[in-house]
This record gives structure tokens, sequence and C-alpha cells, in this order.
């Protein structure tokens, strides 16, 4: 039975990740996704994670839904440990929970309907009464600007990618849950539909009183939606702040690098000719020290011998840095 | 400082019979590229730019017909028997693909697909191939080249990938360079150095080059030309700087404002495109963009707009009802 | 509406997409084959087991439509009753492969690790066993019948069917709509039942058919050697068999089976075909 969540108003953060760890392994070898990383995304707001291919954002952003098993620390869901949750407990959790992917048409089941699909998580949580749940699957097609009558019959190969990706929001709202986690939803989509989605999921955030985690690798798309955002590379968190002032006056040299490297639509800004510095070392064998030191421009000994932790550099903003570009 | 036309596009049209239908991929397309100029083309899937460089490289599917004339140094490539055509490919004419991990054989190393380019086109011997091969490999800046002739494309990684697929494209000296979303494939700062390396090596070599992408932001500052296209029809058309500054096509001003701004503030709302790109199996009487347009009437819905010239014979573009020049897209 | 940009492969490959006229004579054929076989007991046909000593290795007559065999029975009621024990056996033992082979390959593709290190292992040593001789000594053990002889050729289809399922999983399985599922806390026989069940079931069917078509030829074989069903009940393999003797004097008595065979099989082999080129470019895409 699904029962009106009333989303509570507590100050305490809705999601704490203390000191996450996750490793998977590739043949013989380990590879060092998510090294240490702790962060908390309060009520209500955006949590932005932005950050190259390999840097484990994805990884994180499963690892808090426990679809992958950390080796260590813990991930906190309205003050439940969800790392120490099995079974039914954790079904249950996952109610709250819900996630969005990269690929809209890979994330449907190519053989079926997609009001069986959107009407899965109802059947999985116990909604049994058949007229409750088409209400509830008409409800939230039209939320995201569907037209059920048309859309819940057919299959996914019939739609293309950005209503695709409706439907998947669609999905993840029918439970109504509190938390959802954007693992790069328009990534894959158009330019103009792009816009489309962005602009629907900061709808459906208000009309759901939803708190995200937003991941992608394009720093624009993430400002846009973002109250605070969180920079990642190689495993680590490298700058965590308000996003307005992260992007205007980056801490982190790695920030800047990828401030720096956005192609703007505007043939006056002539493109800063980017020093070559070289490719994101493996995960496999990260340096040691400071991942970024490889590549950065500051980088001296107290860098390969000592991994920087977050600081404070500014008011609500902190970055891992042994020489910040601000706040030292 | 008018350069010779090296490439000459005139009423290009691909048409592929499927089983929905004709598609209609290209829809006379006029363009010219100048030697040693930079022409970009941006457009969303679905608006045939893939198939206009494909129409160029005379590499369509076999069931594609395909009409106009493509002028290439001065010879007409539609016309050319096959055993020249492909002479000419991989040595004036050169491609770079979106994907390096498709478009490199992944059972060949690195050596051997570069060896193999230059013995093809330059008839070097062996010894020759491989010293031109590293010289290649490091100006594309990938370091240890000679260590990398040896390697497989699996071994690199996504951008070296890419930096190989341009060595092998450079390796003949050619004319003209194609490439084809060189870098939505990969990370924003990979991207910005291939970017970088392409342009580069462009205006060392005095080289053309058409760069193809959906990504306004990347044409911006490294093109002389834009052309934009829609629905398989270039719909617009100027230099650089006219078409971010003077755009007239509402669909250029609506793609330009859509891209989320690095400099606007968080949770300001996107002004999207509603609707979505037409079927090109069933093209519309009037302006293909007329059903998502704010400014579309009655006209617009009937009757195609021709490519008519702004203020000047460089910039043109095909609407009844153009934006009002001086126009800032996005204000 | 589907992708607008089509690429040049998908183009291709919708052309291939219709079913030809090859098919459905294929399909025409197999019905045929089954009509008649069902309906064997209430056919007006001569009992395909009297004989009539008088009436050896008779030509085509009004009594008997395709004459008689060599100890004076009925060529078409033998075709006819021949037609049922190889579709029987053709369509049974692959069933057994397909229930087993497919459970097996879902499960060891899904949960990986030791499992499946198991299953495949297993597997390899029962492909390790010449199938014949392995079919001929179970038989010489267990004794001629249409079970026994089922039942063997079933097992020997485990591991192919095992490979088509795993395979097929193991691709699907990364797919971000399982691991929706997953996100969404669906047990794991929810998952494999209601996600992966119906995307893999389409290769499986199409090998299915394949597999019919291998296990005909492969009855009939053993029958010919005498190792198939016993006598007097006919199969095609035995029929082919007994025709060796009088192909001299009345070679229709072993080409009428083996033409009969190679129709049916051909039949199967063209729509298992046109299935497997139905299900892939649509998977291919995804």
């Amino acid at each position: 039975m699904i029962q009106q969540v009333s989303k509570s108003t507590s100050r305490e953060p809705l999601l704490e990740v203390d000191n996450l760890v996750v490793e998977y392994s590739v043949g013989n070898k380990i590879v060092h996704a998510v090294s240490g990383v702790s962060l908390h995304i309060a009520r209500g707001e955006t949590l932005g994670l932005v950050g190259e291919s390999g840097c484990g954002k994805s990884t994180l952003g499963r690892a808090v839904l426990r679809l992958h098993r950390p080796v260590s620390g813990r991930v906190l869901f309205d003050g439940h440990d969800l790392t120490a949750m099995q079974g039914n407990a954790l079904r249950q959790m996952r109610q709250r929970v819900q996630l969005i992917f990269q690929d809209p048409i890979a994330s449907l089941n190519p053989r079926r309907r997609i009001g069986d699909i959107i009407a899965e998580p109802l059947a999985i949580s116990g909604v049994n009464d058949l007229q409750q749940r088409k209400k509830l699957v008409d409800e939230v097609l039209g939320a995201v600007g569907l037209d059920p009558a048309l859309v819940a019959g057919r299959l996914p190969h019939e739609f293309s990618g950005g209503q695709c990706q409706r439907i998947c929001i669609a999905r993840a709202l029918v439970l109504n849950p509190e938390f959802i986690v954007c693992d790069e939803p328009v990534s894959a989509l158009d330019v103009s539909i792009r816009a489309q989605i962005l602009n629907l999921l900061e709808e459906m955030k208000a009309r759901y009183g939803l708190t995200l985690l937003f991941i992608a690798h394009d720093l624009a798309v993430v400002k846009a939606v973002s109250d605070r955002v969180a920079v990642m590379y190689l495993g680590r968190l490298c700058e965590v702040g308000p996003s307005e002032q992260v992007f205007a006056s980056p801490a982190h040299p790695y920030t800047a690098l990828l401030i720096e490297a956005i192609p703007i639509p505007d043939p006056d800004v002539r493109p800063v000719e980017t020093v070559p510095v070289g490719e994101p070392p493996s995960p496999i064998s990260p340096p040691s020290g400071c991942r970024f030191r490889t590549r950065c421009p500051r980088a001296d000994q107290r860098c390969s011998e000592e991994m920087p932790e977050l600081r404070t550099v500014a008011p609500g903003q902190f970055a891992a840095c042994h020489h910040p570009l601000i706040g030292s | 400082m008018n350069d010779v036309a090296l490439l000459t596009l005139e009423g290009v049209s691909v048409d592929l019979p499927t089983p929905r239908g004709n598609l209609r991929a290209v829809d006379g397309v006029d363009l010219t590229v100048g030697a040693g100029r930079t022409l970009g083309i941006v457009g969303e899937s679905g608006c045939g730019k893939t198939m206009l460089s494909r129409a160029i490289l005379q590499l369509l599917p076999k069931k594609a017909k395909h009409s106009g004339s493509v002028m290439f140094d001065g010879q007409d490539l539609l016309q050319l028997p096959p055993e020249r055509l492909r002479k000419l490919r991989g040595r004036s004419l050169a491609v770079v693909f979106q994907d390096p991990m498709t478009s490199l054989n992944p059972v060949l190393t690195i050596g051997t697909q570069l060896i193999e380019t230059l013995r093809e086109h330059l008839e070097l011997d062996l010894a020759a191939a491989e010293m031109r091969s590293v010289e290649l490999l490091a100006a594309v800046s990938i370091p240890a080249p000679e260590q990398r002739l040896k390697q497989y494309p699996h071994q690199l990684s996504g951008g070296m990938r890419q930096r190989v697929a341009i060595a092998i494209a450079l390796s003949c000296e050619p004319k003209l360079l194609i490439a084809d979303e060189p870098t939505t494939a990969l990370d924003v700062t990979i991207q910005a150095q291939i970017l970088d390396l392409l342009v580069r090596e462009q205006r060392r070599r005095h080289m053309a080059m058409i760069l193809i992408t959906h990504d306004l932001g990347v044409v911006a500052g490294r093109t002389d030309e834009v052309a934009v296209m829609y629905a398989g029809r270039v719909v617009e058309r100027a230099p650089t700087p006219v078409l971010f500054k003077k755009m007239r096509m509402p669909y250029t001003e609506a793609l330009l404002a859509a891209i989320p701004k690095i400099d606007a503030a968080p949770h300001t709302p996107l002004p999207a495109i509603s609707g979505r790109p037409p079927d090109p199996t069933r093209p519309l009487r009037g302006c293909s963009f007329s059903p998502r347009c704010r400014y579309a009437a009655r006209r617009c819905h009937q009757e195609k707009p021709a490519l008519v010239e702004a203020e000047s014979r460089e910039h043109l573009y095909a609407c009844f009802h153009p934006i009002e020049t001086g126009a800032v897209a996005g204000a | 509406m589907a992708t607008l940009e089509l690429t040049i492969t998908e183009i291709e490959q919708m052309q291939a997409r219709r079913l030809g006229p090859l098919c459905w004579m294929a399909v025409g054929w197999m019905t045929f084959m089954f009509a008649v076989a069902m309906f064997a007991d209430v056919l007006p046909l001569p009992s395909p087991t009297d004989m009539d000593m008088l009436e050896r290795r008779a030509p085509t007559s009004l009594q008997h439509w395709l004459g008689t065999d060599g100890l004076g029975r009925d060529e078409l009621a033998r075709l006819i009753f021949g037609a049922r024990v190889s579709l029987v056996v053709g369509l049974c033992a692959p069933v057994i492969g397909l229930t087993f082979g497919g459970a097996l390959g879902m499960l060891a593709g899904y949960f990986r690790g030791r499992f499946e290190t198991l299953v495949v292992g297993s597997m390899d040593v029962l492909l390790a066993f010449p199938p014949l001789i392995l079919a001929l000594a179970v038989i010489a053990y267990l004794g001629q019948s249409l079970v026994n002889l089922t039942c063997i050729l079933g097992v020997l289809g485990i591991p192919a069917f095992m490979r088509v399922a795993r395979a097929s999983t193991l691709t699907l399985a990364r797919r971000e709509f399982v691991i929706a599922a997953q996100a969404l806390g669906a047990t794991h026989a929810r998952i494999l039942l209601r996600e992966l069940l119906p995307n893999v079931m389409l290769p499986l069917l199409a090998f299915f058919l394949l597999s019919v078509a291998v296990t005909i030829v492969v009855e009939g074989a053993l029958s010919f050697l005498g190792l198939g069903v016993p006598p007097p009940a006919s199969s095609w393999g035995s029929m082919i068999g007994e025709g060796r003797e009088s192909l001299e004097v009345a070679p229709r008595l072993a080409f009428m089976p083996a033409i009969a065979m190679f129709l049916t099989v051909l039949s199967f082999n063209l729509v298992g075909d046109t299935l497997r080129a139905l299900t892939d470019p649509r998977q291919g895409a995804l």
C-alpha cells in the first residue's frame, strides 16, 4: 500500500555518505572507483556531482542505492544505515529512493508495454488493486507530459529518446519517492530535447518535493539545475560548494581546468589554448597523494606525499588541495 | 583574400528507400569550402549532417540515391570511377569519425594501420613509413610514440585513440579533412585538446576542414563559416561571427538559447524548443521547423522557404519571418 | 516514432525482415506434416503393420497409393506414421533441452561466479562425449524405446541451449532496464521471469526450431542403424535402412522417406533462420 509520505521538514540531511569506498575487480586487477567520499544532501536540495569519465561518479550514485556493495563506509538515508540493511527492510527503503539512467531506451524492457513498465514499481511494492495502479500510472504519465491513452499500450522502441526519458522519469515518480539519483539523464539526448527534460526535472522536483543527486559530466548542465555542486576526480572529491560560488571562483585547479575547457558559444571568446595536460591516470593504479597532481600546474613534492582532505576555503566551499586557488 | 573553392556542393540530395517510404536524408544542399578554410556544420541527430559527409566521401549505402554535384579540386566526385575515388580518399580527402573504437581496426596494431595507409597512398618503403608514423604520432602529442606503434587500440584511452585516428587522417597531407563529431564521445578536457590539435594542424598544413557537430560552442571559436542544418536542408549559413551576432533563423536562435550557459544562475528555466524533429519519411509541405517555431505563420506551414541573402552575399537563411538584425540570441 | 537518423546497417537489416515466399512454403509444409501426423489414426489408411506377403514391393495402385515395402506393408501409411515418430522425437527432445538448458543458461548468465563456472564446466564435460556413441551406449543399456530415445536426445541437446540462453542473458543482464528493476527492489525471481525471460525467449525459440531439424536427422540416423524405435513401428530412418535392400528393384522405398525427411528438416531450418533474422537486429538496435 502506498502511503502518502508526508515530506518531513527535518533539518537533518536526507542523505549522508560517510567515507564510502567502492572497489570492483576487472580480471585480476582492482579498480578503485570510489576512494573515501563523504558528502551530505539536505532535504529539497539538488546536489550536482560532476566529473569526467572514470572519476567514479556513476559508481557513487549506484552505491548510494546499494547497487554496488561498498568495501567500507556508510550511506545514511533519513538516518537509516542503508549499508547495513538486507532483504525486506532494504526493499522498503528502495521505494523512497529512485534512479534515472543515461540511456533512456536501454532503461526500458523492450518487450514490455509502457503501462506495465510504469506499473512495475507499484506491483513490487504491493499495490494489487489494478484500478488503483492504472490511476497512479495515468496520473504520473500526465505529469511528465505524455498522454496515457496514446502511450500506455505501446512498446519502447516506438518512442524517441526524449519521450523514453520522460517515461523513465514517470517510472521513477510513480511511488512518490523522496530522493532521486539522476545518472547523466540528458547526456544521450539532443540539445533541443535536453532543455525540455531539464525543465521537466525542475518541475517535477517542485511538484513532488524531491531531493536530487544530479550526476553529469557537462558543467553547464549541472550548474543549471544544482544548488550545490561537488567535483569528483579519480574516486575522490576535489571541491564542494554552492554552484554559483564554485563556478565564479573555483578553488581547486581541476575545477578551474574543467571550467576553462567548456566550449563557449560566443565567437569573441577565443578558446584558451590549453597546454596539453595529458590523460587522466587509470583508476587501477591512481597516483600517490593527490590524484590530480600528474596534471596539475601547481603540484609540488607535498602533493605526491600527502593526500589532501576537504578543507574550508570560503564560506560553504570546500576544496581538497594543498595549494588551492583561493583561501589558502 | 578569396581562396579558390576546394569543395563545391550543388543541389546535393540523398534519398534512402525504407519500408516506411522514401527518406530524404539530404535535401538540395549547396555549400562551398575554400582551400585552407574551416566550415562548421551544426545540427541535431536526424538533420542529415552525417549523410551529407558520406555523400561528399561517396560512401553512401548501396540503396541510396544521390543527386547533385560534388566538385572536389576540380573533379566531379559523382562521375569518377571507383578506382580513382579510392585513390582520392585517404590521400586528398580524409575523415575522422566520432567513435575511435570502431573507426580503428581492433585487431591490428596502431603501427600497422598507420603504415598501411602510408604505403598505400605514398608508396613508401617499410622503414620510411615507420619513421613517418613515429613523426605523425609525435605531431598529435602522443607520448612515447615508438612504443605506441606496437599497441592495439583497446590499450589506449579514448582521447589517445582519437589522436591516432587524426594521425592516420593527416598522414598523407590531405587537402580536405572531414571531422564528423570528433569529440562527442570524449570528456570535456580531452575535447578541448583534440579540437585545439585539429585547428593547429589545419592552420599549419593550410588544409580545409569541415567540422560536423551538434554543439554550437565547438564551432564558435574554431571555424570560419558555419552552416546550420535542419531536416536535411541548410537553413542558415554565414561567417561564424556573423552567425552568432546577426542570426536570422528562429531555429538557430532557439538552438543557442536552449544550451545551458555557464554564467547563468542555477534554476534559470531554459527556453526549450517544444516538439520533436520531423519524421524524414513524411516531409512537411511547408517549412520543416514550422511546427516548433514560435514565429510561425500560415505561410510557413504551406510553403518551403528558399535560401535568401541577408545583409551580405555570404549570409544566407531560409525563413519567411527572420528575427530582427542585431537581436542577441538568448536575451 | 523510432530513431530518426537511420544508420546504414539498419536500412539493410530492414530489407531482410520481410518474410519471403520460401518461408511461407516451409510453414505450409510443416503445417501439413503436423496435421497428417496428428490425424493419422482417423485417416482412411491401411494399417502400417499389416504384412501382405503377396504384394511385396508392389508398385502404386489404388489400394496402396505409394505401393508396398519389402514386407508388403503399405508405404504411405508407414510414411505417415513415421512422420509421427520423427515429429514426436523431433519436438519433445528439444523441449527437454530448451527447458533445462534454457533455465541453466539463464541462471548461469545472471548469477555468474562459481555457479556459472560449475554449469559451464559440466556442460563442457557433456559435450566432450561423442554424442552418437553416448546415445548408442545408453540405448544399449536401457533398451530401445521411443521414450528412451527422446530422453537421451533431449539430454544431449541441453549444452547447446545452455550456451544460447547464457549468451543472451549475459548481454541483457547488464542493460539498464535490469538494473532499474534491481533498483526498485525486485527479487531475483521477478527479474529473471519478468524482465529477462521475455527477451531471452526469442533467440531460444529460433534455436529451438533449428534444433528440431537436427534432432529429426539424428533420430533418422539412429533408426537407420537399427537403434531407434524398435520394429514394427516405422520411422523414416528405419524405412531408409530397409529400403537400402530394394534400391535396384524399388528405389522409391528408400527415396520417399528420405525426401520426406529432407523437406521437413529444410522447413524447420528456414523458419528457424527467419525467426533468428527477425529477432537479432532488433536486439542489436537496442
